[in-house]
């Protein structure tokens, strides 16, 4: 099972140390990351592997959302996508 | 991997363009419930709801958190109460008291099923069921009726279409204290669907199984966000289109989440429906989508037109992503429930008659309208055989939920609040068709060739 990690803002120090520390600690090995700067801005999509995961999905979101206050960030299933996106 | 413009999309739906799991509805067969005694009955009733349907809320906010869906609505639907009343007698109300009663301990918001189903007669216990329907629905917060008076292969019962024009005034009147919701939870069908998993019409069809689990999902505010992407001078087709990969995109999602819910309940999944429901919230309205196609208030000249090419793009896109797509599936129109409609019934651009017209090729009828106090009996039931008979020829779901307002004036509006949102009273023509009316009796089905 994996899960798709987004998040947009603005650029700062330390966003993906701050993320992959988090997907550490809930013990989701993160498998791809894809992360563009325009300009100031931000955007990183990252795969995560959740077969083992010490917490509920939502848990590991929450605490995502509290270490990167200032970022909007989404933790989803990959069902979704594969099922909206893929035939 | 996914790629980054696909991940973007879906949270976009989801995040800003109000898409949503609109209801998971479970439908349970109450055939073997029915007993010589009504005790025993409502006991075993209220008995079989608990234990298949305990699961049903815990299960839907399971699945919300794994995905990240909101899963708006979990309801229940039962078999049509006349027939187990039919058999088990006793005083119909009961019935709706330990439907209210097992709803409310299941957690559930809606319970469908206080129906009849009279299209062609009145078996034993219909009349009784229907005449009960104004207390029953008043006495209740979340139990929902349905009576279907027509349908394409039986024709229309005009002496239920009669009887139903009283019944939807009493209802009103009875829950004048509370906006007359009374009248907002009771639809009058032709062709009802079995397996609609929508309030306030579902009920558990009696050719259904036992027990059956069905998805309804909506999005206006998606379709309308594709379109708002499309350049103004962009052909028809195109739009067509559009509405057609977004819908197919929807649908997906509904059935990726009626088969998990399947699965972790046990039950087989009926039907997805796929039906843009529109709701108060500004961005989650069908009137916005029809005015993204190119006009200026919904309600207005080519809005028919914009409505048959939604409603069928709706449905393409719906059919090839999902094996068994039900139901209503395609665009509804409820006034009060869609911040579009509601503006341009204020603006008087969009009239009942105009709204009739839609009804022929959206899915499914007149819905949520609030019509005047003074508005006659006959005149309710009138509006109910005009739709019908749009049904009945076209082979098609159409019904009637009217409002009338009762001890409020014109020019003022009703606020039921919540998803079924508020609403000006609108003009009905007062012109009589009383003699019509009193003369009951049955339209014959319609002819199925020869059509012109």
């Amino acid at each position: 099972m994996r899960a798709v990690i987004t998040v947009i803002g603005r650029d700062m120090v330390g966003i993906l140390a701050r993320v992959s520390t988090e997907c550490a600690n809930a013990n989701a090995n993160v498998i791809e990351v894809t992360q563009s700067v325009l300009q100031e801005f931000f955007a990183m999509v990252m795969l995560i592997d959740i077969s083992s995961l010490n917490m509920e999905l939502e848990q590991l979101k929450i605490n995502l959302q509290e270490k990167c206050p200032d970022m909007t960030i989404h933790v989803m299933h990959e069902n979704i996508f594969n099922s909206m996106h893929r035939i | 991997m996914l790629n980054m413009k696909d991940i973007m999309e879906t949270i976009t739906m989801i995040q800003e363009d109000n898409l949503d799991i609109r209801t998971i509805t479970m439908g349970i067969s109450l055939l073997d419930c029915a007993s010589d005694n009504i005790d025993v009955a409502i006991r075993k009733i209220y008995d079989k709801i608990l234990f298949k349907g305990e699961n049903l809320v815990k299960t839907g906010e399971e699945i919300e958190k794994k995905y990240g869906i909101p899963i708006v609505n979990k309801r229940i639907s039962v078999t049509p109460v006349s027939m187990v009343f039919a058999a088990s007698g006793g005083d119909p109300v009961k019935y709706a008291e330990i439907l209210d009663k097992a709803a409310k301990e299941v957690g559930v918001n809606f319970i469908g099923g206080y129906s009849s189903l009279v299209h062609k007669g009145f078996s034993k216990g219909d009349i009784e069921l229907i005449n009960s329907i104004p207390l029953a629905l008043s006495t209740t917060d979340y139990v929902c009726s349905s009576v279907n008076i027509g349908s394409t292969k039986s024709g229309i019962n005009m002496d239920a279409v009669k009887i139903m024009g009283r019944i939807i005034k009493k209802t009103a009147e009875m829950t004048k204290e509370k906006q007359c919701i009374g009248a907002a939870k009771l639809v009058v069908f032709c062709n009802a669907p079995e397996d609609n998993p929508f309030m306030a019409g579902a009920f558990h069809g009696p050719g259904e199984p036992d027990c059956v689990i069905n998805v309804g999902v909506s999005g206006p505010g998606v379709v309308r966000a594709a379109l708002s992407k499309l350049p103004k001078d962009a052909p028809i087709d195109l739009v067509s289109e559009v509405i057609k990969k977004t819908a197919f995109k929807i649908t997906r999602m509904g059935q990726l989440v009626g088969v998990e819910a399947s699965e972790k309940l046990g039950v087989p999944l009926g039907i997805i429906d796929l039906s843009l429901a529109p709701t108060p919230k500004v961005g989650d309205s069908v009137a916005h989508i029809l005015e993204e196609i190119g006009l200026e208030t919904a309600g207005g000249p080519g809005t028919t037109a914009a409505l048959a090419l939604l409603n069928d793009a709706v449905k393409k896109g719906g059919v090839m992503a999902s094996s068994n797509v039900g139901g209503l599936s395609g665009a509804f129109i409820p006034v009060t429930e869609d911040q579009g409609m509601i503006d341009a019934a204020r603006k008087g651009v969009l009239t009942i008659e105009k709204l009739e017209a839609m009804t022929a090729v959206c899915s499914v009828g007149l819905d949520m309208i609030v019509i005047p106090e003074d508005t006659k009996e006959e005149t309710i039931s009138a509006i109910i055989a005009d739709e019908a008979a749009i049904g009945m020829v076209n082979s098609k779901t159409t019904a009637v939920r009217v409002i009338p307002a009762i001890g409020i004036k014109e020019g003022e509006e009703l606020n039921f609040g919540g998803l079924l949102g508020q609403g000006p009273v609108m003009k009905v023509n007062k012109s009589s068709p009383e003699i019509m009316i009193k003369r009951g009796g049955r339209i014959p089905a319609p002819i199925q060739s020869l059509k012109n």
